[in-house]
């Protein structure tokens, strides 16, 4: 039999360990396969296509984010933020100022929490589409892909219209949004709610009565309740197993607790739940977004931020020629805000699972400490040990199913 | 069930090991010693009452001015059926950063530990794989250690001269 896989040098291939008069070969998946998303590497010892055992490597994407956040003041984290699930940055953003919120305590307005929920959900529709696509190409049907990216590149278009940017958005302030949304973004948001629903639903009928599909997906990589909450996981790859843990629900956040819409959950936990689980939740985050815009229209108009001073940037004209706003403009930008010592932990439902933000607050210019708790690199640790037993082009498209990031995974 | 039961039933199973250090923003934080982290992590999940099945997070903190308790590693746990968060923190000093492992509790715990092992070099004993995750392997410090700077304060390749400035 073979040796156990010793030594992972995480540059070079690992090949010490491949006796030719094995039965096991040892394979190196990635970095930079094609077959992986992003650089990911798995060292896999395989047995004709059935894996054996596994080592997965990570961290060639890691940019010391909570490092260099140590060195910041609160609004300049905001762009790491953005790298880290890439496929949803505004989800990122909102948790990351929600967690400066509730730090400072800042009260925000309910139009301001309306509008944070329309842009997090329609990026979380922006990443299940990823998710959801590229697990169709991975089992050989590479048209639904094709159909929701349109609609992913109408959300982007949604995200510039609002801030200006499309994939990593940096979108909003500590305080709320730093500007509002204008009639354009309003005239798209409405009319994705009008374009996505038949797109959503062509893709659906693509692959969930498929016979190949469902051969391809179900029962495979099925995960037990009990295993998916020992690995921590979160997010809809829990939700699939049967667990219904939704951080919306369970600790309501921007005013999430006004919403009707249900949780989605699977039975098994196979890839096929994982599926159904992510385009159920498209659906609910349309009815989400929709319940959003009803209720804005009942709020003021124009009212885009908390009445905070002290943390939110005056407009700019009036640095210019009025002293108060001169004074705050400069606290805030030199990060001189008189700031409560405290530690806060605060967690957002991330596209992949619980994303939470733990600050230690030390009443200096920057986080004393601040960490990401990534939901992927919680979910994804699971992966090699459940890959045992599994076929080759099984584990693939778990992975897919998985969704993992690799700037959430390597933070 | 709210943070005072908890607290209560805590201070019954386990006396004078854990202390109280606050509830900021609602969140309950007790400090417990390493040698008594695993019984009290494992009591935490498994009583009946308390019921924190859920490991959320596990990290670490240095504190290079707080003489014998310079790094914390702290846990956060979430009672899922009750909606309730706690968090448990330990001191450790700097000449024996050495801590129980909770794999043995949560597998999820695993690489939670190795990136802590990997970022403040806190060894956690009994741990099946402990080495580095994101970093290289022959990395020689714990990077987010505070006397582990951002950057090289001597480099010169940003002085302005090279700049024209």
């Amino acid at each position: 039999m073979s040796k156990t896989i010793t030594k992972i040098t995480p540059n070079k291939p690992v090949f010490i360990d491949n006796d030719p008069q094995d039965a096991l070969v040892t394979l190196n998946i990635g970095p930079t396969h094609p077959a992986t998303h992003g650089v990911f590497q798995n060292v896999v010892q395989i047995d004709g296509e059935r894996i054996v055992s596994g080592v997965s490597t990570i961290g060639y994407i890691h940019r010391a984010f909570e490092k260099i956040a140590e060195h910041r003041p609160f609004y300049q984290i905001t762009p790491l933020t953005d790298r880290l699930n890439y496929c949803s940055s505004p989800i990122n953003n909102m948790g990351w100022h929600m967690t400066v919120e509730k730090l400072l305590e800042i009260e925000i307005p309910k139009r301001v929490q309306y509008m944070r929920v329309i842009v997090m959900e329609l990026a979380r529709i922006a990443d299940h589409i990823i998710c959801n696509g590229i697990l169709g190409v991975d089992t050989g049907a590479f048209s639904g892909f094709l159909y929701v990216m349109q609609e992913r590149e109408f959300i982007y278009e949604i995200f510039e219209e609002i801030c200006g940017a499309r994939l990593t958005t940096n979108i909003g302030r500590i305080g709320g949004f730093e500007r509002d949304f204008n009639a354009i973004a309003f005239q798209k948001i409405e009319a994705f709610l009008e374009r996505f629903p038949p797109v959503l639903k062509e893709f659906e009928e693509l692959f969930v009565r498929n016979r190949i599909f469902i051969e391809r997906t179900s029962g495979v990589a099925a995960v037990t309740p009990e295993e998916a909450l020992s690995y921590s996981w979160s997010g809809p790859i829990l939700r699939a197993t049967g667990v219904d843990y939704d951080v919306r629900v369970v600790s309501p956040y921007c005013s999430y607790e006004e919403f009707d819409f249900d949780v989605p959950v699977g039975t098994t936990g196979d890839v096929y739940d994982r599926f159904m689980v992510r385009n159920a939740e498209m659906w609910q985050s349309l009815r989400i977004i929709e319940q959003a815009l009803r209720k804005i229209e009942k709020e003021p108009v124009g009212v885009f931020h908390a009445d905070v001073p002290a943390f939110y940037l005056p407009p700019k004209e009036q640095v210019y020629t009025n002293m108060e706003a001169l004074i705050y403009h400069f606290k805030i930008v030199m990060g001189e805000w008189e700031t409560p010592q405290s530690e806060v932990y605060h967690s957002v439902e991330g596209a992949n699972g619980e994303l939470g933000f733990y600050l230690i607050h030390d009443g200096g210019r920057s986080p004393y400490r601040l960490h990401f708790r990534r939901p992927s690199f919680v979910n994804y640790q699971m992966f090699a040990p459940m890959s045992s037993g599994m076929l080759l082009s099984d584990a693939i498209i778990n992975m897919s199913s998985l969704n993992v990031i690799a700037g959430e995974l390597d933070a | 069930m709210d943070n005072n039961s908890v607290l209560d039933n805590l201070r019954v199973a386990f006396g004078e090991s854990i202390s109280l250090i606050g509830e900021p923003h609602g969140l309950l934080t007790v400090e417990t010693s390493a040698a008594s982290l695993i019984a009290l992590l494992s009591h935490l999940k498994e009583d009946s009452t308390l019921g924190f099945n859920y490991l959320t997070d596990i990290t670490a903190v240095h504190y290079p001015l707080q003489i014998g308790r310079e790094y914390c590693v702290v846990y956060h746990l979430h009672n899922m059926y009750e909606n309730l968060r706690i968090r448990v923190k330990v001191f450790l000093d700097k000449d024996h950063i050495h801590i129980p492992t909770a794999t043995v509790l949560w597998n999820g715990a695993n690489w939670m530990e190795r990136e802590t092992y990997d970022f403040y070099g806190v060894v956690f004993d009994g741990h099946p794989d402990l080495r580095r995750i994101l970093n290289m392997d022959d990395l020689d410090v714990f990077p987010m250690r505070k006397e582990y700077p951002l950057e090289d304060p001597n480099r010169v390749d940003k002085k302005d001269f090279y700049f024209g400035r």
